[in-house]
């Protein structure tokens, strides 16, 4: 019979991220399908607050490895809770959320546990006696169904796959997981985060909008002159007006490399597509893309579609869009930016 | 005393990002049809970082790069036509396959046994450097096996920028969710850092360079240790292309009052 445990960090509120929760409801939803006893690890400094919001979960049992030197991201630390829990919880199925935090850790704890791990997993079948998934290959390109035979079998979750949990909360009884650090685990230091202010951001994962600007917004237009300055304007009052988070294709990114006139909203955090982010958003909008397959892979995870290009055939829409609006995006986003008003 | 760095870079190729591929199922599993025509390019990522790798090696007199891949031997000959050209290095070729379809498991004890054995490697100044996930399996999970199988607890995903302290210390600087870097200081090497696109430009094609790294290359190539990773334990039940084909409904000849309308009413909904 498997042993599942679900791997999480608590977040500087001392609560669990989204993308956690969404793990922990595709863990319990396994556990009841496989009738398999589930099991919680909970990472962070202190966890008793977390533990508390997930409570009614059902698992059986609640592990924590705590402490400030779990409080932050680092290799070393992380690894050695998450293989600490592992072992504590004869986990032969560890699931945990697909962030960076863990993205980093869980591959040497599977190692150190000599067991194997999938990362990047979009569905959980656990029909008959063993548990597939489903994950992606060559960058969303070709999606496989594949079961393992080793075990533990570590899972990272995508993020945006389940819904997130929730329930009661309660009071959980923690069992605490001592693990001591090696004096050279301590060699790397965290010392903060760097992100643009607030109202610079233009990653929103959360954002209900992915905008997608293409290198068209930097080409000559009809009056044979191109218009950067006056695309940025447009593509940040629109990403501002509607909240929407801003991707864009490589050609446009690589621009800020090689020294041209550049969009200064992008930098390579808001590449989407092969050599990007894929991220997950309810509606995506895509304003002068071109290309073909590999370079739509990057909203291959927007549920709804709309593109405006001058290219009424244009490979990065049809089939993949469900509306093309075969316009100039300099007017058609000048106008709607007006009728977004303020 | 020695300076510089001991940059050993994990590498392979992966098909050209704009050939159409197709899966198919083989005697081994699944693989992708016409694997071995298609052109292929050194993994993006890995590529980032072998460029970061040749930028310090600059700043650091005394560095030495290896550039180790496992790939078949043939392809991997063609991809140094071109990479060879571009930065200095010491290849280590693994002759074996560069599919998606193999497991990161495998494929990092192999490369973990490759770097153990190279010869003048000083552990105390080891930078691994890679791509944060490959274009073929993109799993993110190799590079992380290779430093454990080697005893590195200093690991970094997804690096865009790593800087040299006065000190001698590594400030570093990770992508995490939301756009954000994660800010972290390492007291120095050996330390894995596993690279997204970091900020340097591709380097131009230096003929020097190619035919000096080439003197090396070729003899490299012709003793390349076979390396059958496979995938063993996984079963894949399928492989396919994604079969959704939207119906797109393609607007033109409307005036753009109305588009934006649309577009509007549709975000609003």
């Amino acid at each position: 019979m498997e042993k599942i445990l679900f791997l999480a960090y608590t977040q500087d509120d001392g609560l669990l991220p989204k993308a956690a929760l969404e793990t922990l409801n595709a863990a319990i939803d396994l556990a009841s399908k496989l009738q398999a006893p589930l099991s919680l690890g909970l990472i962070g400094d202190n966890v008793q607050a977390a533990a508390d919001a997930i409570a009614g979960c059902g698992a059986q049992e609640f592990f924590a490895v705590e402490g400030p030197d779990f409080a932050s991201s680092r290799y070393a630390s992380d690894a050695a809770a998450a293989e600490a829990l592992a072992r504590r919880a004869g986990a032969t199925l560890v699931l945990a959320p697909s962030v960076s935090r863990f993205a980093r850790s869980l591959p040497g704890a599977a190692l150190r546990l000599d067991g194997r791990i999938e990362t990047h997993v979009c569905a959980l079948d656990p029909g008959g006696d063993s548990l597939s998934i489903q994950r992606w290959y060559y960058r969303q390109r070709m999606i496989a169904t594949l079961t393992r035979s080793q075990r533990p079998w570590f899972l990272l979750i995508d993020p945006g796959v389940f819904k997130p949990w929730e329930g009661q909360q309660g009071q959980a009884t923690v069992d605490k997981v001592t693990v001591a650090l090696p004096e050279n685990a301590r060699r790397t230091r965290f010392v903060g985060f760097e992100a643009p202010a607030a109202d610079a951001q233009t990653i929103r994962p959360e954002a209900e909008l992915l905008f997608v600007a293409g290198a068209g917004w930097t080409k000559k237009q009809a009056d044979g002159q191109p218009h950067v300055k006056e695309a940025e304007k447009l593509i940040h009052d629109f990403i501002t007006k509607a909240k929407a988070s801003l991707g864009s294709s490589k050609s446009l990114v690589d621009q800020t490399c090689e020294g041209g006139e550049v969009i200064s909203l992008l930098s390579h955090l808001n590449q989407v597509g092969q050599t990007g982010a894929t991220p997950r958003h309810p509606k995506g909008l895509a304003t002068c893309c071109h290309g073909e397959e590999p370079h739509t892979v990057g909203w291959r995870f927007i549920n709804e579609r709309r593109a405006v290009n001058l290219d009424g055939s244009c490979g990065w829409a049809i089939g993949k869009a469900d509306v093309l609006y075969v316009a100039d995006a300099f007017q058609v986003m000048a106008k709607v930016n007006e009728l977004l008003g303020d | 005393m020695s300076t510089g760095f001991h940059i050993v870079v994990c590498g392979s190729l992966v098909p050209d990002p704009l050939q159409t591929l197709n899966p198919v199922q083989g005697a081994n599993g699944p693989g992708l049809k016409n694997e071995l025509m298609l052109p292929a390019v050194l993994d993006p990522f890995a590529a980032h970082s072998l460029y970061e790798a040749a930028n310090l090696a600059k700043k650091m007199p005394g560095s030495k790069i290896w550039l180790v891949s496992l790939g078949n031997k043939a392809k991997l000959q063609q991809l140094m036509m071109t990479i060879a050209q571009k930065v200095a290095f010491e290849l280590v070729p693994l002759d074996g396959p560069a599919s998606g379809f193999t497991d990161s498991f495998e494929v990092a004890a192999a490369l973990a046994a490759a770097i153990d054995k190279l010869a003048n490697l000083d552990r105390s100044r080891l930078l691994l450097f890679g791509g944060c996930a490959s274009a073929s399996r993109d799993a993110g999970v190799t590079l992380q096996m290779v430093g454990e199988r080697l005893g590195i607890l200093d690991q970094f995903l997804a690096v865009d920028e790593l800087k040299l302290q006065e000190d001698g210390s590594l400030r570093i600087l990770e992508r995490i969710e939301g756009g954000q870097y994660q800010v972290s200081a390492c007291a120095g090497p050996p330390a894995v850092l596993a690279w997204a696109t970091g900020n340097l430009p591709e380097p131009p094609n230096n003929p020097q360079i190619g035919m000096q790294n080439m003197r090396v290359i070729m003899p490299a190539l012709q003793k390349a240790q076979p390396a059958p990773v496979a995938a063993p334990g996984v079963t894949f039940a399928s492989v396919t292309l994604p079969a959704q084909q939207r119906q797109t409904r393609v607007v033109k000849d409307v005036p753009v009052e109305e588009i934006a309308k649309e577009i509007v009413a549709w975000i609003k909904e």
